[in-house]
Parts: structure tokens; sequence; C-alpha cells
């Protein structure tokens, strides 16, 4: 579904990829691991298409078409999610209205209906139960006030409504204590199918030992430097990222 | 937009697209209506005055009320402290009485009813909002107002106030100039002077009204200033709900519209104002528009009264108004709920002024300023507690939301407490709409321009759930059209 050839990408006029490869199919779990500044959250920033990054150069495919050439809010109607590393607040847009234009104009950009009134409640009433979010979480306004936890809940709480080929779980981990990192990890699993794949940004192991992956890639100065199964991650997490800097530097 | 070039610079154009449409999207009201109109020569002196009280065949005592106010004009000079750009205006170079005129008596012109239909106000009672009865005033004079025969059925007297001059002389003699006296300022003392048509509300004791009364009021001529008048008296136990909106055609040179609004509430009476004021802003560079100089004020005259101000403003070249309230009444409530847009080349300079002379009055004041482009928005405020109204409490919350780096947000809060029962509070914040909010909204499938006016209708919610239900859907749909890439 997903197809990276050479990705260059920089940031305010700052090369940090430098030719990324990666090849996502339907129902994998790919993680991408490495240390604080290797360009793991510009890879998600640049998929998606943040207007604060810019490609110099390769091409990306999703389901054969030009994803690079695409809108941000095209991308996400192809089926592109991104679970944001930090979630923003918009203050006085409640939960509810947020995700109804949300769902609605992907039913829009797909050709299809939009839902009516009760039948988008009890799609939101559905889907709350993945990730166990409250009913008055849901009816607030868009992460405000919201706890770190609540945050990251919410943000797979959206990917399940809005049902992605493709979701990337940007540092979902980060500032999330056992308990809600758990229920975060069990949303994601619940959400899993054949048809469906994910990217899990990660600096841990910890992440993976709920979510499991099936290609462990490391990335670090802009490029993959190490791709391979799970056990990568164990190595990984006992020999430190010192490993990798001798090896690469 | 799809090339590959432009995004490999990795900027959706998109933005810099939606603000090109929006700096070209037309005022959607700008059109003329060609009809005849009876307008009278330009200048101001005391036989224009003379004049304009004639030709509504005015009582003595109203012409009188106008000299006086007219002479009292000519002693004053034009307020210059409000942070605004207001240049000194030629009065002599405007008509004060502009007239479509009737074909046939009791008849009304067709093209003015098309002209009210394209606005979206049917004259027509079969055709008209049910539960909304309207007064619609172009230029000078009330073309037609609905649904008057079943109000008067109720006691309710809602008419043009030139018909409420000759049918209910009394009340409006009672009531006419009590509350914004014509010494008030120099705009009001204008508007004392030359004041053509408004409306008149009258809601006797004990009597809910059982629609939403509006006036809409429209300027057409070219070279007119308008200067209504509207009154609204609740007496004992009534409640009202009231509503406002205008609009006018696109011209390169600016015209004057400088209103007086006054509102008596009773014992336990309450009046709730809302306006969606849509006058012309001007072009981009800020070439013609309205200039808005308004004096709105009510008086809680008895206990357990309440005024209810809501405006939601985003035309107008320059707007210079600031609903207040007494609070005379033991135990009575003012409120005043505004959102106030600036965009282009605009400015606004609004606020309220909650006066506290009863004893357990409260108030609450939230404002909520939006400014794009080159604008200049001004909140200003004045909060007074007389030494004898004892425990009043005031709630402020004052916001201003920049769009651009080029506009301008400003608050000029009074604060005057005279006893130490009473408490005052005061919040303010500003802040900048981020591209961080943007681009979550975009990732989740949202486009720009609908996620500006989602954070931005967001950002007004709290005033917006303020508003009768029809006129909040069409107060934010103006809110969404005018921010339309006002980004930047």
């Amino acid at each position: 579904m997903l197809e990276i050839k050479d990705l260059c990408a920089s940031v305010e006029g700052k090369e940090i990829l430098k030719g990324v490869n990666l090849t996502v199919r339907p129902g994998e779990v790919h993680a991408i691991m490495g240390p604080n500044g290797s360009g793991k959250s510009t890879l998600s920033a640049v998929l998606t298409g943040n207007p604060a990054y810019m490609v110099t150069g390769g091409s990306v495919q999703f389901y054969g078409k030009d994803l690079l050439a695409l809108s941000p809010e095209d991308r996400a109607h192809e089926g592109l999610f991104l679970s944001f590393q930090y979630p923003v607040e918009i203050p006085g847009v409640s939960m509810v209205n947020f995700m109804k234009v949300a769902v609605n104009e992907k039913r829009k950009y797909l050709g299809l209906k939009e839902l009516s009134a009760s039948e988008f409640l009890k799609l939101m009433r559905e889907k709350r139960a993945v990730v166990e979010l409250d009913n008055k979480l849901a009816s607030r306004a868009v992460n405000e006030g919201f706890s770190g936890g609540e945050k990251k809940r919410n943000e797979i709480f959206q990917m399940a409504m809005l049902e992605p080929r493709l979701s990337i779980l940007d540092e979902t981990d980060s500032g999330l204590d056992i308990d809600a990192l758990r229920v975060v990890a069990s949303g994601v699993n619940k959400l899993k199918s054949q048809d469906n794949a994910t990217i899990v940004i990660t600096h841990y192991q910890r992440l993976l030992d709920y979510i499991k992956p099936d290609f462990v890639h490391i990335l670090y100065k802009g490029r993959i430097v190490m791709s391979a199964g799970p056990e990568l991650a164990l190595e990984l997490e006992e020999k430190g990222y010192d490993w990798i800097k001798q090896n690469n530097d | 937009m799809k090339n590959q070039e432009d995004n490999k610079k990795g900027h959706q154009p998109k933005q810099d697209d939606i603000l090109h449409d929006a700096v070209n999207e037309e005022y959607k009201y700008g059109f003329v209506t060609d009809i005849d109109t009876n307008v009278i020569p330009k200048g101001l002196n005391e036989d224009v005055v003379r004049q304009i009280s004639a030709l509504k065949d005015e009582p003595e005592w109203l012409l009188e009320f106008r000299l006086k106010a007219f002479r009292h004009w000519q002693t004053l000079r034009q307020p210059t402290w409000g942070h605004l750009h207001l240049p000194e205006i030629d009065y002599q170079d405007i008509s004060y009485y502009a007239a479509p005129r009737k074909k046939k008596e009791g008849e009304i012109d067709p093209e003015l009813v098309e002209t009210f239909d394209k606005l979206g106000i049917p004259l027509n009672e079969r055709k008209a909002l049910s539960g909304m009865a309207v007064d619609a005033i172009m230029d000078s004079v009330s073309v037609r107002t609905t649904y008057s025969e079943r109000l008067a059925e109720l006691g309710v007297i809602f008419c043009p106030i030139s018909e409420a001059v000759r049918d209910y002389p009394d009340l409006v003699r009672k009531y006419l100039g009590k509350v914004v006296p014509y010494t008030d300022n120099f705009f009001a003392a204008l508007n004392s002077a030359v004041f053509s048509d408004g409306s008149f509300v009258y809601i006797p004791k004990g009597v809910r009204c059982p629609m939403e009364l509006s006036s809409y009021f429209r300027i057409n001529a070219a070279q007119t200033g308008q200067f209504e008048r509207t009154l609204i008296v609740a007496d004992d136990d009534a409640y009202v709900s009231y509503l406002e909106g205008c609009t006018a055609p696109m011209r390169d040179e600016n015209q004057l519209h400088a209103a007086i609004v006054e509102i008596i509430v009773e014992d336990r009476a309450e009046v709730k104002y809302s306006t969606v004021q849509n006058w012309y802003p001007g072009d981009k560079d800020g070439r013609g528009g309205i200039y808005n100089l308004v004096t709105k004020r009510g008086l809680c005259r008895g206990d357990h009264s309440k005024i209810s101000w809501t405006q939601v403003e985003t035309g107008s070249a320059i707007t210079w108004k600031y609903p207040s309230c007494i609070l005379k009444g033991d135990y009575s409530v003012g409120e005043f709920y505004s959102v106030a847009l600036t965009r282009n080349r605009q400015e606004a300079d609004t606020g309220t002024k909650m006066i506290h002379l009863g004893k357990n009055s409260r108030s609450t004041i939230v404002s909520k300023g939006i400014s794009a482009g080159h604008s200049q928005n001004s909140y200003r405020g004045l909060v007074r507690v007389a030494p004898k109204a004892t425990g009043c409490r005031n709630y402020t919350q004052c916001d201003s939301l920049l769009l651009s780096d080029t506009s301008g947000a400003h608050t000029f809060p009074v604060i005057e407490v005279g006893n130490d029962s009473s408490i005052v509070e005061h919040e303010a914040t500003t802040s900048k709409i981020n591209e961080d909010q943007i681009f979550y909204c975009n990732q989740r499938g949202i486009k720009t321009e609908d996620a500006v006016g989602l954070i931005v209708n967001g950002y007004a919610d709290e005033v917006m759930t303020k508003l009768p239900m029809e006129f909040a859907v069409e107060a934010r749909r103006l809110l969404s059209v005018s921010l339309e890439g006002s980004i930047g």
C-alpha cells in the first residue's frame, strides 16, 4: 500500500531525511525506532503533508497514487491517519462537531452519503468503547484541558472513527503511564485487520510489548540503517543507541 | 495545485489561494435597487430639520425636540477618542432624508419587495418566517411591518416609530430620549435632530411576546445617511426578543449610519436584543464602506429586570458602538455578548458600559474580537458600581484572536467600584490562530477554509449560543464566509 523511495526532506533549510526507503503492505505493523533527531517525526510529518516540511527528493506511492501530490486533507481521505505526538487543543469546538465534520468530509470524498445525526452518534458510541473514552470527554472541546493520557486516547478514538488504511502512531507512548499505555495499545490492536497497516514510531521497546511489530526499522541521521524482525527492538533495548551510532558514524 | 513541483516545495498553495479568493470575494449584499427615491438636497440646518419633521407630519413637541437637539449638536465636535481613523465628516455633504416613492398609497413597490426578498427578508406574510415579525426599513422610511395586526391582539405594539408618533404619541413622548438624551454625545445629538425611521416596540404588562420581533435596515440611496431610531419598552413582567440586521450597497464613498436604540425595562421584565451587523465594509484597500456610529443603551428601571445585548459585528468600515446597561433596579441584570470581526482595513471600537445603581445588580460581559488583514479591533468597556449599589457582581471576559501579523487588537477597560461588598472580575486573553491547529484539522480531512471557520466559530461559541436559533445559523455562516482565507 505504501512505497517510499529515496525520500529526502528538510525543515527550515536543514536536511533531515536523506533517502528513506520503506515498503508497507496491508496487515503489517512496522516499528520505526531511532535516537532523538534521527528524523522519525519528520517522516510522519512529510507523509501527512505538514506544510512546515519541504520534500526535496524521492517519491511516495500510496495505493498507486502519488501521495506527495495530494493535499493533507486528501491524504487523510485516502486513508492516512496520524496519531500526533502532541495533539492540538481547539477551544470551543466540541469533539462531536469536529468528528462530524471530519467523518462527513471523508464520506463526501468517497462518494458516500453524509451520516444523519443519529447514525453519527451511534458510531461515536461504538467507537468510544474501543478506547474506553468517557462520554463527557467526547462532548468537551477538542483536547481542551485533557490530560496527557486522555489526549492520546482521544487520538486513537479518532483513528477508530476514521477507519484509516494506514495509521502512523507518532510516539503515542510518550507521557503515558502503564495503565493508559495498555488501554491505548489494546485500542490499536482491536482496530488492526488484514486490510490496514500501522507504523509505530517510538523510542522504546516498551510499547512494542503491547503492539507487536512484524518489522523493526532503525532510522538514524535521516536513513533507515537497519531493518529486521521484532528481535531487533529487543537487541536495541539491550545494547542501546550507542551501538547504532558506533556502527554508522 | 496538483502540480508535483509545488508540492515538492512542501507548501500547499491552498492557503494563498484561499486568501486570494477572500480578498476578491464580493460582498453579497452590495447591489443597488433602482427605485424612484425622494431625496432632499444635501446639507444640514434648522430648515432641513423642520423639513424632515414636516415630511413626517410630526407634532409640535417632536419638532421642538429635534430643534433643541440640533442647536445642541452645533455646540459639539466630532469625538476623537476612539481608536479609529474617523475622518472629519463633512455634514453639509450628506442628504438627511431619502424615501422610496410610493407608487400608490398603501401599496409597496414590487421593486422593494424584490429587494428584501433578495436579502432573505420576505415582506409577504404568507412567505415570511413563522415566529418572526419584521419591520423592513429602506433609507429613511419603514417599508412594511409584518404581523402588526396579530401582535396588536395581544396588546403588543410593533410599528415604525413614525407611525407610533402619530398613533401612540403619549407613549413615545414618555420614553423618547429618556435613556439616551440628545445631550449624550455628538452622534446622539445629530440623530435626535434628524432621525428618520426605526422601530417602536411596546410590550404590555405580563405579556411574553410570542414571536421574535426584528428590524431589517437597508441603506440604498447614495450620498445619504441613515439615522434610525429604535425604542423598545417592556412593561412589568413582559418579555421580548428583538433582532436587528443591516446591509448596504457597495460604493466607493463612505456612508454615515448614526442610530440610537433605547430600551426601557420595568419590574421583572426582560428584553433580549440581538444584532447581526453586516453593513458594507469597504473594499480590500479600505475604500468605501459604512461609518457605523451608534448609541445603544438600555435602562433596567424595574427590580429584577434584565437586558441582554448580543452582537455579531462583521461589517462597516468603522464601527463605534457600546451597547450599555444602566442597572437601576435592585437585582437587575445586564448582559453583553459580542463578537466583532474585522478584516482588510476595517476598524472597530466597540464594547459596553455596565452602570450598577441598584443593589445586588449583576452584569456579565463576554467580548470576542477577531482581527484579520490590516484591521484594528478594540474593546472599550466601563464597569461602574455606585457607592450605594451594594452586593453587585460583574464578570468580564475579553478575548482577542489575531489572524494576521498586520492586524491589531486593543483593550481599554475601565473599572470603578464604589463599595466593598461588590465583586468585579476581569479576564482577558490574546491569542493567534496557529498553523498547528489548522494542520491538525487538515490531517483529519478538514480543509483549511473549513478549519478556520471551525476554529473561529469555536472561539466565538460562547456568544453564538446566545443568539436565537435561526439567527445563529446565519451568523455562523457569515463568520465563516467573512473569514475565508483571512489567515496570513
